[in-house]
């Protein structure tokens, strides 16, 4: 057992760079699939039966199969059609479209939870249907779909691990492939662990950070408990 | 008539499936004029003002505001309803925005103004609805009087030609019925065109020219303010109104 090696291998370029495909991996798919999910859930509002069936057609495909099973025959089967794409495009793929399923879940929930009196008054107010749904349904269903979406976040950052069945190089496949070449296991996989927590802890901040950017200003100083206001500097009242 | 109504409804009809709310609704309100809108729950209030501005739109009839037929161009109902200012119930303030920024938003995104005229303009209503010290207020730091005076702050700085109100005092308690009364006195003082669904027979008194009187889905009376408080009233409205004044 080396702390030196873990350290050398936290440092050298390919764990960098698993590191940094990892990551890309993460938030290329958590962004397609909040779009996809966006999507689904305005969708299946829609009052047109057909698209209705056709997103509770999609969510029950995406989620009644395992991820792996759908990188696997995105990256294996989309050829056979013509269609050619990277181990990491169809790795993305995969993931955002999995994704987009329970991102519906979690905006449809969200939006829902707005009372349809908040809506009616946007539009008694001569808002379109576009106007209340940006400026008066979304930043108040933010806040609540904003703590699901952090734990998809995190989920994403592991399930993100399983494109090392395509051989897509992320983090997960430079610790397995460096400690099956050095037999250094503990070293290479401590290496690939820091990482991942490393990466977990910075979803975590930003997630706390927008939660509290979306929360609206209060007008009284509001009592702070012990441990955020240690966690965070007091704030400057105009 | 030479001069057609500000406001004409005339045959209205309308049905949820097959439930008929609305039975051949027929009224007219002139310019300045305040009508008070009375009859039991479930007759078809909140449905007829909802028809006004068309949060929903008629099955059939006729409504005319400012001598143009509104019913149909649904299209364009947006427009529609920037001119008309709607009071609810339950005051629905937007719960993510504070007192000016409840006011700022439609002025903003509808009308185009910038933020700084639409703060100034939102200053100013909070002035005209007696409550200047509560700006930065959100929603669940006002009482439920200040939340409804800000509601009405919100629907003027539309600068509405028309005002509709569903039952702005019924979640209220009794001590802060009368700020929001008073403000909506004042209003129809100074000129507002109203239609008010309530059953605060007080205020119908000080600021009604015409009292509407609906049951199951018909207008049963349409009397001015005198005839009405007169005594001069149908037996049934009479009824509906010792069981709301008791
Ligand atoms: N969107 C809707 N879908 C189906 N039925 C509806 C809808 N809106 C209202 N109704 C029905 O229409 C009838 C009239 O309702 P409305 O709300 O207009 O009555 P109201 O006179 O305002 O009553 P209240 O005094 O209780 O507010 C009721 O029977 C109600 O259940
Ligand atoms: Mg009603």
């Amino acid at each position: 057992m080396s702390l030196e090696l873990v350290f050398q291998y936290l440092v050298s370029p390919t764990f960098i760079h698993g590191a940094i495909m990892t990551l890309l991996i993460t938030v290329s798919s958590l962004v397609f699939g909040l779009l996809a999910g966006f999507l689904l859930a305005l969708l299946n509002q829609v009052k047109f039966p057909p698209v209705k069936w056709l997103t509770v057609f999609y969510l029950w495909l995406f989620r009644g199969t395992p991820v792996l099973f759908q990188i696997i025959f995105i990256y294996n089967v989309l050829p056979t059609f013509g269609i050619r794409l990277s181990a990491f495009a169809s790795g993305v793929i995969a993931l955002s479209l999995n994704e987009g399923a329970y991102m519906a879940e979690i905006i449809r929930s969200g939006l829902q939870a707005i009372k349809s009196g908040q809506r009616t008054a946007g539009m008694a107010l001569g808002m379109t249907r576009t106007m209340v749904l940006r400026h008066v349904v979304m930043p108040q269903a933010a806040r609540i779909m904003l703590p699901p979406i952090g734990n998809q976040t995190i989920g994403m950052l592991k399930t993100s691990a399983l494109v090392s069945v395509i051989a897509v190089e992320e983090l997960l496949l430079v610790a397995n492939q460096t400690a099956s070449a050095t037999f250094r296991y503990f070293e290479a996989l401590s290496a690939a662990g820091i990482y991942y927590l490393a990466l977990t802890t910075i979803f975590m901040a930003g997630q706390y950070w927008m939660e509290r950017a979306l929360e609206p200003k209060r007008s009284r100083v509001e009592k702070r408990s012990l441990l955020s206001a240690l966690l965070q500097p007091a704030e400057d009242k105009h | 008539m030479t001069n057609p109504a500000f406001l004409e409804v005339t045959g209205v009809n309308k049905s949820f499936g097959p439930l008929q709310v609305l039975k051949e609704c027929s009224f007219s309100v002139n310019k300045g004029e305040t009508v008070v809108l009375i009859g039991p729950s479930g007759s078809g209030k909140s449905t007829l003002l909802r028809c006004i501005n068309l949060l929903e739109p008629p099955s059939d009839g006729s409504i005319r505001f400012q001598g143009k037929e509104i019913t149909e161009d649904l299209r364009n109902a947006d427009k529609l309803r920037a001119q008309i200012g709607m009071v609810f119930q339950n005051f629905e303030l937007f719960q993510h925005l504070n007192a000016v920024e409840n006011i700022m938003l439609a002025p903003m995104k509808v009308l185009g103004y910038s933020r700084h005229d639409a703060h100034d303009l939102a200053v100013e209503l909070l002035k005209k609805v007696h409550i200047p010290d509560r700006a930065d207020h959100l929603p669940d730091e006002l009482s439920g009087g200040q939340q409804q005076r800000v509601a009405i702050a919100r629907a003027l700085a539309m600068k509405p030609k028309l005002m509709l109100y569903d039952e702005p005092t019924s979640a209220l308690d009794p001590e802060m019925i009368r700020e929001v009364l008073d403000v909506m006195t004042e209003l129809s003082a100074d000129g507002m065109t109203s239609v008010c669904v309530t059953h605060e027979m007080g205020f119908a008194r000080r600021a009604a020219d015409r009292i509407i009187f609906m049951e199951q889905g018909s207008i049963i009376e349409n009397a001015s303010s005198d005839v009405f408080f007169g005594g001069e009233v149908s037996p049934r409205a009479q009824q509906f109104l010792n069981q709301i004044l008791h």
